[in-house]
C-alpha cells in the first residue's frame, strides 16, 4: 500500500504548481478566453515547451510514457489555476485516439507534431439528441470505392475552431444506438463539405456546431476497425474520465480555500462570518467532499492498471458520480457563503463553478453515470 | 377546512383568464427578457394592469388597491404564471408603496403613489452597503441635518435596476450614538440630484442587473424623510417580511415543474424519453412534494395576513423553502439540458440557432437563481430568525 508519488511525478507537480502559481492568473485566464478560438496559442507552445503535451503517450510514440496517475498530477493543478487550454480534446481525446487507433505511419507522424504543438484536434464525438450516450450516433458514413462519404452534424465539438483535424466518430452500419457500427474517421478540418457554427460555452471555451455534407475521406484514415471504433472510443474517454475529474478536483480545492479565506476575513455583526459555527460546518463538508473525491479518484488511479476491468469500471462510475454530486455542492456553497460577491463576474468564484459545471456535463453527469454503475452492482 | 372555489370565485377567474388572453402578456415578456427593452417591457406591462385595477391588488382600496381576498389573490396569481404574463417589478409596488401608505404624510402619498401605481417612477432599493450586508443595522451612510435638507455621503451596493430609477428609498444613518438599529432613517431620494453616481456590476449569468450607488454630498429635503427621524429599521423590517412572502413564488416553481415535465417527455437518452428515466422521476417529485407543502404553507400565511396577523417569522420558513425549490427545478432543468446547459448565446439569439431551445436560458436562471438565497436576508439570516422567534432558543 502506497499512495506516494514517485520522484518524476513530484516534479511535473511542483513544476505545473509553479507554472499556476507564478506564470498564469485569474486575469490572465480572462483574457485568454476572449480569444478566437478561446485559448491563447502561446501558452500552448509553453505546454509543449515544459514536455506536457507528451504526458500520457507511449515513449515509443515520442511520449512521456505517463499513466493515469501523471495525468492526474498534471490536471489537478490546472483546474487549480483555471487553466483555459484544449488539453482534453486536443491531446486526451484526439491524440489518445491517434495513438489507440491511427495506423503506424499517421500515428507518427501527426503525434509527433501533436506533441511538438504544432497541431490542433478536436473528437467530434456528440450529437444534438446524443446527450450522455457516446454510441448514440446518426452521422452516417458509407463506402465509395477507397473512401467514405460523411454527412450530418456534430455538435458542441470541443476545440473545433482551433482544430486543424477531427477524429469523427460515424454511424457505418446497425442502428442510431448500437455500439457496434461506430467507426471512427480522421477527418481534414479545412476538407470541402464542413462547415463550422462557432459558439461559446459558459467556461470560456469555443465549441462548434460541425456540419458534414458529403464529405470525403480515404480508408485508410479509419481510426480502430470498420464498425468498431466504439472500443477506441470507449478506452479513450475512460481514460478522460480521471484527468477530468483531477481537473474538477483542482477547481474544488481552489474553491473550497478561497471561501475558508473569504470567511476569515469578511466581518459581519462585528466578527468574521467564519466564526459562525453554521458557517463552519458547512466549509467543513466543502473539504470533505474535496477528500472524498481525491479519496475515489486515488482508487481509480489504483485500479487503471489492474486486470479487474469490472472493477475498474465500477470504480469509474463512481469517481464521475462524486465528482459531480461533491462538485455541485462545492461550487454552490461557494458562492452562497460569498454572499452578494459570489454573484458578480468580477471574482473567480462564479468561472470555477462554470468550468465544474461544464465538466459535470461531460460524459455523462452524477445520474447518469449512478445508473451505470446500478447495471453493474445490481444486474437484472 | 376548505379549499374549494366558490362561485365568485370561479366568475373571478373567468375575468382574469379574458383579461390575460386579451392583454398580449407574452409579448411584454419577450422584451422584459431582452436586457435592452427590459424596463419599456415591464412598464408597458404595468400601465396595461394599472388601467384594469390590478397593478397593487394588494394595496388598501381607498390608496388605488383592488380589495381582493386571499383566494382572489391565489386566483389571480395561478393564472399569470399560466398565461406565461410577467410579475410587476417590485421596488415601488410592492416595496417602497405600502411603506408610504402606512408610513408616510398626506403629501408623500399625494406625491408618491399615484406615480408607483403608473409606473412613470421607476425605483430602487438602497439598503445593502459594502460593509453591511447581513448585519444591515451597521450600515454607515450618513444623513446629517443642514437646515430644510440632509447631506447624505455614502455609498449603497447590489442596487438592483438603479441604473434606470428615478428613485431610491434608502435607509441611512442620522445618528451614531446609540444601538445601531436606533438612529436609521428612511429617506426617499431623486435619482438625478448631483453628487449621485451609479456605477454597473456585471453578475455571473452576464447580464447588468446590480449597481453601486454612490453618494457625495447630496442634498435631500427632509420633507423625503418618511415618518420620525431615527424610526427606518422599523419601518423597513415590517416591509422586510412582505418582501419575504413575495420572493416564495409558489406559482412560477409550479409552472417549471410543468414545463420541466413537457421537456423531459421530449428529451432521449439513449432514444428513451428522459420522463421514464427512473432517477429522473425520483428527484421531479422529490421536488413536486415539497412544492405541495409550500403552497399549503403560503396559503396559511396569507390566510393569517388577511386577519391583519402581520407575517411574522413565518416569512421566513416561506422565503427558505420557496427559494430552495426554485435552486432544485434550476439544478434538475440545466442537467435536462446536458452540455447544451453550458451554451451561451447572444442577446436575442434564438436557440435554434444552436440546435437547443432551452439550454441558454436554463444556465441564465441556474446562475441568477444563486442569488435567491442571498438576497432579501440570506437564508442562513432567516434560519437564525426563526430559531430566535419562533423557537426561542
Ligand atoms: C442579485 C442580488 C440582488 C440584490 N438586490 C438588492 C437591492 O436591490 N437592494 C439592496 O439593498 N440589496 C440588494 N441585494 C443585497 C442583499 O440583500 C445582500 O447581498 C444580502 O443581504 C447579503 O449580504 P452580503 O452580500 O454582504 O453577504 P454577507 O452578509 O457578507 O454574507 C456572506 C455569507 O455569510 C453568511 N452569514 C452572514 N451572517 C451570518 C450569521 N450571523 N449566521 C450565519 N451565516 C451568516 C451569509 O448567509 C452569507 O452566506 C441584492 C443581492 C443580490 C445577490
Amino acid at each position: 500500500m502506497n499512495f506516494n508519488l514517485t520522484e518524476e511525478q513530484q516534479m511535473l507537480q511542483d513544476s505545473a504548481a509553479r507554472f499556476v502559481g507564478q506564470d498564469y492568473s485569474f486575469e490572465r485566464r480572462q483574457r485568454d478566453v476572449q480569444n478566437d478560438v478561446g485559448f491563447d496559442p502561446e501558452l500552448w507552445r509553453q505546454f509543449a515547451d515544459l514536455g506536457w503535451l507528451s504526458v500520457p503517450f507511449a515513449e515509443e510514440n515520442g511520449g512521456f510514457g505517463g499513466d493515469a496517475t501523471d495525468l492526474f498530477v498534471l490536471m489537478e493543478q490546472l483546474g487549480k489555476g483555471l487553466v483555459a487550454t484544449p488539453y482534453l480534446p486536443s491531446i486526451l481525446l484526439f491524440g489518445r485516439c491517434l495513438e489507440a487507433g491511427a495506423n503506424p505511419a499517421l500515428k507518427a507522424e501527426l503525434l509527433e507534431r501533436l506533441i511538438a504543438g504544432e497541431l490542433q484536434g478536436a473528437l467530434a464525438y456528440m450529437e444534438r439528441q446524443s446527450r450522455h450516450e457516446l454510441f448514440d450516433v446518426q452521422t452516417n458514413a458509407h463506402r465509395d470505392g477507397d473512401e467514405f462519404v460523411i454527412s450530418g452534424e456534430k455538435a458542441l465539438v470541443m476545440n473545433a475552431q482551433a482544430a486543424n483535424m477531427f477524429v469523427v466518430s460515424v454511424r457505418t452500419s446497425g442502428s442510431a444506438t448500437d455500439k457496434n457500427g461506430v467507426s471512427l474517421l480522421l477527418v481534414d478540418a479545412k476538407a470541402p463539405g464542413i462547415e463550422l457554427n462557432s459558439i461559446q460555452l459558459m467556461d470560456g471555451q469555443k465549441v462548434a456546431n460541425v456540419t458534414f455534407r458529403d464529405v470525403r475521406v480515404s480508408t485508410d484514415r479509419l481510426i480502430g476497425l470498420e464498425n468498431q471504433g466504439a472500443v477506441v472510443l470507449e478506452e479513450v474517454v475512460n481514460q478522460a474520465i480521471p484527468a477530468i475529474c483531477a481537473e474538477a478536483l483542482g477547481l474544488m480545492t481552489h474553491l473550497t480555500n478561497t471561501t475558508i479565506e473569504y470567511s476569515k476575513t469578511r466581518k459581519q455583526f462585528g466578527v468574521a462570518i467564519g466564526s459562525f459555527q453554521v458557517l463552519q460546518h458547512r466549509m467543513v463538508d466543502m473539504f470533505t467532499a474535496c477528500e472524498e473525491t481525491r479519496s475515489l479518484l486515488y482508487r481509480v488511479l489504483c485500479s487503471a492498471g489492474e486486470d479487474d476491468l469490472l472493477e475498474h469500471k465500477k470504480n469509474l462510475h463512481a469517481l464521475k458520480v462524486i465528482t459531480g454530486l461533491r462538485g455541485k455542492r462545492v461550487g454552490n456553497e461557494s458562492i452562497q457563503l460569498h454572499g452578494g460577491m459570489g454573484i458578480t463576474d468580477e471574482l473567480d468564484v462564479g468561472h470555477y463553478v462554470k468550468r465544474l459545471m461544464v465538466l459535470h456535463s461531460v460524459f455523462g453527469d452524477a445520474d447518469y453515470h449512478q445508473q451505470q454503475l446500478a447495471r453493474l452492482s445490481l444486474p437484472q | 377546512m376548505d379549499a374549494s372555489l366558490s362561485s365568485d370565485d370561479l366568475k373571478f377567474r373567468e375575468e382574469v383568464r379574458a383579461f390575460f388572453h386579451n392583454a398580449e402578456p407574452e409579448k411584454a415578456q419577450q422584451l422584459i427578457n431582452n436586457p435592452r427593452t427590459y424596463k419599456q417591457g415591464a412598464v408597458q406591462w404595468q400601465k396595461k394592469l394599472h388601467e384594469k385595477g390590478w397593478v397593487a391588488p394588494f394595496w388598501p382600496t381607498q390608496y388605488g388597491g383592488a380589495g381582493w381576498t386571499v383566494t382572489q389573490s391565489y386566483i389571480y396569481e395561478t393564472e399569470r404564471v399560466k398565461a406565461n404574463a410577467p410579475d410587476v417589478v417590485p421596488f415601488g409596488l410592492k416595496m417602497v408603496g405600502p411603506v408610504i401608505y402606512t408610513y408616510g404624510n398626506d403629501d408623500q402619498k399625494a406625491r408618491f403613489l399615484p406615480g408607483i401605481l403608473n409606473s412613470d417612477d421607476w425605483w430602487c432599493q438602497g439598503y445593502s452597503e459594502p460593509g453591511a450586508g447581513s448585519d444591515l443595522a451597521s450600515l454607515t451612510t450618513r444623513a446629517v441635518s443642514e437646515g430644510d435638507d440632509y447631506i447624505v455621503n455614502g455609498s449603497k451596493i447590489w442596487t438592483t435596476y438603479a441604473q434606470y430609477a428615478d428613485w431610491i428609498f434608502c435607509l441611512v444613518r442620522t445618528d451614531a450614538s446609540g444601538k445601531p438599529q436606533q438612529g436609521i432613517s428612511f429617506l426617499l431620494i431623486d435619482m438625478n440630484t448631483p453628487g449621485i453616481t451609479v456605477s454597473p456590476i456585471q453578475s455571473i449569468n452576464g447580464v447588468h442587473s446590480l449597481n453601486e450607488v454612490h453618494f457625495e454630498n447630496v442634498h435631500v429635503p427632509k420633507a423625503n424623510r418618511i415618518g420620525e427621524e431615527g424610526q427606518g429599521w422599523t419601518y423597513a423590517k415590517s416591509l422586510l417580511a412582505h418582501e419575504r412572502t413575495v420572493i416564495a413564488r409558489v406559482a412560477d416553481s409550479k409552472k417549471r415543474l410543468n414545463t420541466l415535465r413537457q421537456i423531459a417527455s421530449r428529451e432521449l437518452q439513449g432514444g428513451q424519453p428522459i420522463i421514464e428515466d427512473a432517477s429522473f422521476r425520483h428527484r421531479f417529485t422529490n421536488i413536486e412534494v415539497e412544492l405541495m407543502a409550500l403552497e399549503y404553507m403560503e396559503l396559511r400565511v396569507l390566510a393569517a395576513m388577511a386577519r391583519n396577523e402581520s407575517p411574522g417569522a413565518e416569512s421566513s420558513l416561506l422565503k427558505i423553502k420557496g427559494t430552495e425549490i426554485q435552486q432544485a427545478l434550476h439544478e434538475l432543468t440545466i442537467e435536462l439540458a446536458g452540455i447544451y446547459g453550458g451554451v451561451v448565446l447572444d442577446v436575442g439569439e434564438p436557440g435554434s440557432s444552436v440546435g437547443h431551445d432551452f439550454g441558454d436560458s436554463a444556465r441564465k436562471d441556474f446562475m441568477y437563481g444563486r442569488a435567491s438565497t442571498i438576497f432579501g436576508g440570506s437564508n442562513e439570516i432567516q434560519k437564525n430568525i426563526i430559531a430566535k422567534r419562533v423557537l426561542g432558543l
